[in-house]
């Protein structure tokens, strides 16, 4: 962006500090915006508005205090190294999505591309990245040797693979049409895209693979373990299922976990579907500027939807769950694959 | 190092990264945080009862869904470079992925039908 020479170990270095600030900032803004204030709205509720004076803002902060003085508590029975280890795991799956997400036309950690330019594995790596946290939840409820944290676990396996298929395959239809797999790819086909001859707003996804969106959404609500799709931490009934036995910090990294995964998983969609940085008419440089702030819209546009959700629906049951991703995502993700393939050929 | 390597290089920086963190956020929470032991609190929670013993056994539904994700999502990673090279394969490419989904769906309609997808 700017004319100084800086070695690629320096580009690194400083692209590792500015992630690792911003996964957890991701967290506390889904965190502060949606589930303290949208909730707080919607569902009445009159807590989360109260600390502070101003529409409470000083609740995170001082849920974050709250945090640091928790004493840590490990189960006696429980298995030491793996249940320290199962956080991170969770930690880590989050900050490994963050590397491909691009935020304009140079910003971004590594595209993964080949020598090739827009030829790439970027949404691959990234579907295949997020699945990691499900071996960190595995681990979490089975070393706690705690009764609801491995039912919660198996649930939450069982609902993380079952998921995983549908968000997958809805991903195939956009590949289809970019034809690449790499995020930098998906976005210059969405930019530089026209509708009947019309370039004005480029070419988004989301117009001809709204069921794929759909889907991507839906999928992605049940991979975070959002309601209604949160029987894994059913609270009525698990207590908290994986994360019953943790405190303090270790507690707070699942949560990080959750909503950074949250960002990461919005930022996909906004990415795949809605021309993530892109903006019209703005090219080159100035793309540069305005492509993390045209991003960040975006993406709270559709973290919006998700918590929309999460607020407004109860949850399902445990074999309703499991019908609704084999019975009725997979059987649709996989004709709209068929029919977007169809579509690409003949025209 | 060439640039391709490189990238994958940012993707172990990042593992390292992660792992820094929650040891360095970790690290400073063990200086401010309290540490009382008493026995108590490393009971296991059972809701406020004496911790039974865990099961021996456990019926998990679950490993009929673990069989079908394993084939399915190993449909995705064949799916994923027809899905790049649609446009080169044309027709022959299609039907050929036609012929390999439709098989696969097949197979889930057997399973649906004999009742598996059922929380039995």
């Amino acid at each position: 962006m700017i004319a100084i020479e800086v070695g690629w170990g320096t580009t690194l270095a400083i692209k590792t500090a500015v992630v690792l600030g911003i996964v957890p900032l991701t967290a506390l803004i889904l965190g502060y915006v949606f589930l303290l204030k949208m909730m707080s709205h919607m569902q009445s509720r009159l807590g989360p508005m109260d600390p502070g004076g101003f529409h409470g803002w000083y609740q995170l902060i001082g849920d974050g205090i709250k945090f640091l003085q928790k004493e840590d508590i490990m189960p006696g029975e429980a298995d030491r190294r793996v249940f320290a280890l199962a956080p991170a795991i969770v930690v880590l799956s989050t900050f490994l999505v963050f590397v491909v997400i691009p935020a304009g036309p140079r910003i971004r950690v590594a595209s993964l591309d080949s020598v090739k330019m827009f030829d790439g594995v970027g949404v691959f790596y990234a579907l295949a990245v997020s699945s990691l946290s499900v071996i960190g939840v595995l681990m979490a409820g089975w070393a706690s040797s705690n009764k609801y944290a491995l039912l919660g676990a198996l649930r939450a396996a069982a609902q993380l693979i079952a998921y995983e298929l549908p968000l997958v395959l809805a991903v195939v239809g956009v590949v289809i049409q970019a034809g690449t797999m790499s995020l930098q790819g998906i976005v210059h086909f969405q930019q530089t895209g026209s509708l009947f001859g019309w370039s004005g707003i480029g070419f988004p996804l989301i117009l001809t693979q709204f069921v794929g969106f759909a889907l991507f959404m839906v999928a992605s609500q049940a991979e975070l373990t959002q309601p209604p799709f949160d029987m894994p931490v059913a609270e009525s009934e698990l207590v908290a299922g994986y994360m019953v036995e943790y405190t303090g910090f270790r507690f707070l990294f699942f949560f990080i976990g959750e909503f950074g995964t949250a960002f990461a998983f919005a930022a996909l969609a906004a990415t795949l579907f809605l021309g993530g940085w892109s903006v019209p008419w703005v090219h080159c440089t100035a793309a540069d500027f305005l492509g993390p702030a045209v991003l960040f819209a975006k993406v709270m546009f559709v973290a919006f939807l998700m918590f929309w959700a999460r607020f407004t629906y109860p949850r399902f049951r445990e074999d309703q769950l499991q019908a609704i991703a084999w019975k009725w995502l997979i059987p649709i993700a996989l004709a709209n694959i068929l029919l977007t393939g169809v579509l690409k050929v003949a025209f | 190092m060439t640039e391709f390597y490189r990238q994958y290089l940012a993707v172990a920086v990042f593992v390292l990264a992660a792992f820094g963190m929650v040891g360095a956020m970790l690290a400073v929470a063990r200086i401010l945080r309290p540490k009382v032991p008493q026995d108590e609190k490393y009971i296991t929670y059972e809701s406020g009862s004496d911790p039974l013993p865990l099961f021996g056994q456990m019926n998990v539904r679950y490993y009929v869904y673990a069989l079908l994700f394993v084939i399915f999502d190993v449909e995705a990673v064949f799916i994923f470079p027809w899905a790049v090279n649609v446009e080169a394969l044309s027709w022959f490419g299609l039907i050929e992925m036609g012929v390999f989904v439709g098989v696969l769906l097949l197979g889930l309609a057997y399973v649906w039908r004999k009742g598996l997808l059922k929380w039995a």
